[in-house]
């Protein structure tokens, strides 16, 4: 974990009610993808937990959802204003459990942390699958971004103005040859994907929570390895590990 | 050079800051990023006889200026915590630490504050009578004089350390329970802990924590727990920590003009992890700022 300042270089709309972000600053607290990141915001008492889309040696990109006062508040920011944020927060994904090909599955916001793992995947020369659930056409983003890096991408609407009709598991039935899975999404979907396939693999959760480092038990949970804190042990639970 | 020592019971702290039991684990994430070898001391997370999960999701809402959380203690029960937690909390902390204890019955008071008063490295036992997230727990104890004059004495019989009363806010009448945990034979009192709150949330329109209510912390509290503090120190001898809603230097000198020998740092751990270690550095210019040399000088001085 590292505490610094980050400055905004750019804050866009990409779909509806999605933003991007690119913070500047220090990222060498980021050692994996999947890990997330703790925003400071003026007039709020809790950092805002966001998982990391993208980085490199200088930026971070984050994609985030106005959902309530904090990305309200984040959406307004401009180009140059500067933010505390704490990085390097969660374990992450491990890249090493794909041996040869991987299905990489992403939910509305659980979308953003596919993608550097799909590039850190594909670096390895791992041949990467991705299906993008999302609820209607107007929610849809980056499904060119994971195009450009390489992999085959699949989307799904829940109403069918876009892609597939119905969930991300409707199109998992027809994806066959991974020999390890990742997600992230909504819990509901995490279930349903967790049920769908026979494959081993690593699921990343969401929880509310206080610290996002380990020190308040928050965001526990229960698991068959004992019980781990969502922000410190996880996000990402070993599919072995989970207890619905 | 401005003097930051303090005593309890007979303890001598370098500084008077001890983060508060519950945002600072055992100590670990924080040594990660910083030598917590500058505390006074800490106060690790509230540990009962038996293991516990705690209660369930969502424990943590946030509201103006502070937040709830509904944790329940918790922690991994007391033999866990002696055998695993302590000996490795020896290799990040070096001094003593003030252990902190919850329970549901006095029996459960009694057992693991004897077993805790065994370990070296603890300092002082504060005992927990006041978390309002476990039903027939702490705060069942920690409402009634009676029930907190029957714990101390309990506690006070098997140990040989200091034991610090921890108080709850949730009562009409502080000084009247302080002075119970006086009569049995504290050896100082902490206070406050959380506040009882809730939050509702506007687009289910219903309480955010599953737990429906919990504790209420952060700097949103303060001047109730400035005002506690300032009433107990009227009206007890014993040293008081002093809590609740402290995230400056400025808060931690206000807290001790209340009557405060040491203080705790809850809340503001969780949303800036350097909290404590910012507050000892800026501590002295603060002194200086308002002519203070020796900072225990300054104990109870708004009375």
């Amino acid at each position: 974990m590292k505490q610094s300042l980050f400055k905004i270089c750019e804050n866009i709309c990409i779909a509806k009610d999605i933003y991007k972000m690119v913070l500047e600053g220090d990222t060498s607290a980021l050692v994996a993808p999947g890990q997330f990141i703790n925003i400071k915001i003026d007039g709020l008492f809790l950092r805002r937990p966001i998982s990391v889309c993208d980085y490199d040696d200088k930026t971070i990109t984050i994609i985030y959802k106005v959902v309530g006062r904090g990305t309200e508040k984040m959406k307004d920011m401009k180009p140059n204003e500067e933010l505390d944020i704490l990085t390097g927060l969660g374990n992450g994904f491990d890249i090493s459990n794909t041996d040869k090909k991987a299905l990489l599955i992403g939910g509305g916001v659980g979308t953003p942390p596919m993608y550097n793992l799909a590039k850190e995947l594909i670096k390895k020369g791992k041949d990467v699958t991705v299906i993008l659930g999302f609820a209607s056409k107007e929610d849809v983003f980056y499904e060119e971004e994971f195009k450009k890096l390489g992999s085959s991408v699949f989307v799904a609407t829940n109403d069918g103005t876009y892609g597939t009709k119905g969930f991300v598991t409707d199109v998992m039935k027809n994806i066959e040859g991974y020999d390890y899975f990742y997600t992230c999404g909504p819990e509901p979907m995490l279930k349903a994907v967790y049920n769908a396939t026979n494959t081993s693999g690593e699921l990343s959760f969401e929880e509310r929570m206080g610290c996002g480092f380990g020190a308040c038990m928050g965001c526990s949970c229960k698991t068959k390895y004992g019980n781990k804190r969502i922000c410190k042990d996880g996000p990402v639970l070993k599919k072995e590990e989970i207890i619905w | 050079m401005v003097d930051l020592t303090t005593t309890l019971s007979g303890i001598k702290l370098d500084n008077p800051i001890i983060p508060a039991s519950g945002t600072f684990g055992f100590g670990y994430e924080f040594a990660e990023i910083y030598d917590i070898n500058i505390l006074g001391s800490f106060s690790f997370k509230g540990t009962t006889k038996d293991a516990r999960f705690g209660n369930a999701l969502p424990r943590i809402a946030e509201c103006e200026s502070g937040m709830i959380n509904s944790v329940g203690l918790q922690n991994p029960g007391i033999e866990k915590v002696i055998s695993e937690e302590l000996p490795r909390l020896r290799k990040c902390f070096n001094k003593p630490v003030v252990a902190n204890i919850s329970g549901f019955s006095i029996d459960e008071y009694v057992y693991c504050c004897e077993k805790i008063d065994k370990e070296d490295g603890v300092g002082i036992i504060e005992v927990n009578v006041s978390c309002p997230n476990v039903h027939n727990g702490g705060m069942a104890f920690g409402t009634d004089p009676k029930n907190v004059y029957d714990v101390t004495k309990a506690v006070k019989e098997v140990t040989t350390k200091p034991v610090y009363i921890k108080l709850s806010p949730n009562v009409t009448d502080i000084v009247s329970i302080a002075k119970a945990a006086e009569d049995a034979g504290a050896d100082g009192i902490s206070l406050i802990n959380t506040m009882l709150g809730m939050k509702i949330d506007l687009k289910t329109k219903k309480p955010v924590i599953a737990n429906k209510m919990g504790g209420f912390s952060g700097r949103a509290i303060f001047p109730v727990a400035v005002r506690m503090v300032y009433q107990v120190y009227d009206a007890v001898k014993i040293p008081i920590i002093g809590m609740g809603g402290v995230a400056t230097a400025e808060d931690v000198i206000e807290m001790m003009l209340a009557g405060a020998s040491a203080v705790q740092v809850g809340a503001e751990n969780l949303v800036n992890p350097y909290a404590c270690k910012d507050i000892i550095e800026n501590l002295p210019k603060v002194m200086e700022k308002y002519g203070i040399e020796k900072l225990s000088d300054i104990i109870g001085g708004a009375h």
